[in-house]
């Protein structure tokens, strides 16, 4: 899923327009799956798949598979509908620059909660 | 014919705690009356679908203020030097100062999240003046999920973390438009007011060890939450329902944080019932 976030965030100009002071490399886990997101202005330019070897990056979020699935639901249960929600109760971690994701909050999660567009596609198909 | 809506804003003087305010409020309907309190950091807006339902303003007089520092009720004079911090006591007092400067008569009192706590301490040390208190996404205590200091300082904008902080506290299934018509309430607060308001709900308001006091049958207690509310969740609600014996608690489907601005549609599902009931009860 997170391959597919470049097409999802760079297709959609709200996203663009609210990220457009993020320039950063962001690392995002799923389960046991490492990824690395680089992001100039808003824009995704390149995913990478670990393992990576003390790589620099701003914001690592973390959750397990079955969690991320859950989030990327049309409708996710309650306590999966936000990151946050997910942090409350245990499931994700967000750690690193903190300041960068306050400062841009609206953008990382509309990043996060990109593929919801394709379980909707998918549930409207 | 102008398409006019039946809600009507006025401005109110009352004093709290021996200082002037200049108060708005909005109301709408005749019979019992009925307060509404905004949620921490917006204003009376959240409740104006509630306040348009001809179902409810038909035996209700809906009532809503902007407390002091929020919407159009401005903060005090000398505002400039002060750091807003809103307590359990001077939110009680002006809820109780609202209702003596109307001349209401035994009111009811619904308060979301942070209104959702005080009518708690309303029930408990005002019980005999209020016809029945109505908590959504109300608690004795809840966890906090992240640190007010984000909400007040100049590198992130205030507006937009508000906003985007409690966005996620709303159900999926809520409507697009309710729900960002929500988060601009939060875009639009003064600096530091929601994280002064949350002083309250946070620091000054553990009131684990007080609600067993309340006595449900001199004023009746309501909670209702929504069963995607990660801040004040059901299991908090429902805790708090059980020390108070007699109260009746609700939780509710496809619905968070903001109820009755989030999705009133699903929203009035739940609270008609309620205010149906409170209607029936004989006063004392």
């Amino acid at each position: 899923m997170i391959e597919k976030l470049p097409e999802l965030v760079n297709e959609n100009q709200a996203i663009l327009h609210r990220g457009r002071f993020v320039t950063a490399e962001i690392q995002v886990i799923v389960g046991k799956e490492d990824y690395r997101l680089r992001i100039e202005e808003g824009r995704i330019t390149g995913v990478e798949r670990g393992p990576f070897i003390m790589r620099p990056y701003s914001i690592t979020i973390r959750a397990p598979a079955e969690a991320w699935g859950k989030f990327w639901q049309v409708y996710p249960p309650p306590g999966y509908q936000d990151i946050f929600a997910m942090t409350k109760r245990g499931e994700a971690e967000v750690s690193g620059d903190l300041r960068l994701l306050m400062q841009n909050l609206r953008y990382f999660k509309d990043l996060l909660e990109a593929p919801r567009k394709l379980a909707r596609e998918e549930r409207n198909a | 014919m102008p398409d006019l809506e039946p809600i009507i804003g006025r401005y109110l003087r009352m004093s709290v705690q021996g200082v002037p305010y200049r108060v708005y409020f909005e109301e709408a309907g005749s019979g019992i009356p009925l307060i509404c309190l905004h949620t921490a950091g917006s204003d009376t807006r959240q409740y104006r679908h509630l306040m348009a339902d001809g179902e409810i303003t038909r035996s209700y007089r809906v009532m809503a203020f902007d407390l002091p520092w929020h919407g159009k009720s401005n903060p005090p004079v000398g505002f400039q030097d002060q750091e807003y911090r809103l307590t359990t006591r001077l939110y009680t007092d002006t809820i109780m100062a609202f209702c003596r400067a109307m001349e209401l008569k035994k009111p009811v009192v619904m308060g979301c999240s942070m209104g959702g706590r005080i009518v708690l301490e309303l029930a408990l040390r005002h019980g005999d003046e209020l016809r029945a208190v109505i908590g959504l996404e109300g608690a004795d205590h809840q966890e906090p999920w992240y640190d007010t200091a984000w909400l007040h300082r100049p590198d992130v904008h205030g507006g937009e973390i508000c906003a985007a902080l409690v966005s996620g506290n709303m159900a999926p299934h809520s409507p697009d438009e309710p729900r960002w018509e929500t988060l601009w309430g939060y875009m639009q607060g003064g600096p530091g007011i929601f994280k002064g308001d949350l002083y309250f709900y946070r620091v000054d308001s553990d009131f684990r060890d007080r609600v067993a006091g309340i006595d449900a049958s001199r004023c009746p207690v309501y909670l209702l939450t929504g069963e995607y509310d990660f801040s004040c969740t059901p299991e908090d609600t429902l805790r708090t329902g059980k020390k108070i014996p007699g109260s009746k608690v609700m939780i509710m489907e496809r619905l968070g944080h903001f109820p009755m601005s989030e999705n009133p549609a699903q929203f009035r599902k739940y609270i008609l019932p309620v205010l149906g009931e409170i209607a029936g009860i004989k006063e004392k």
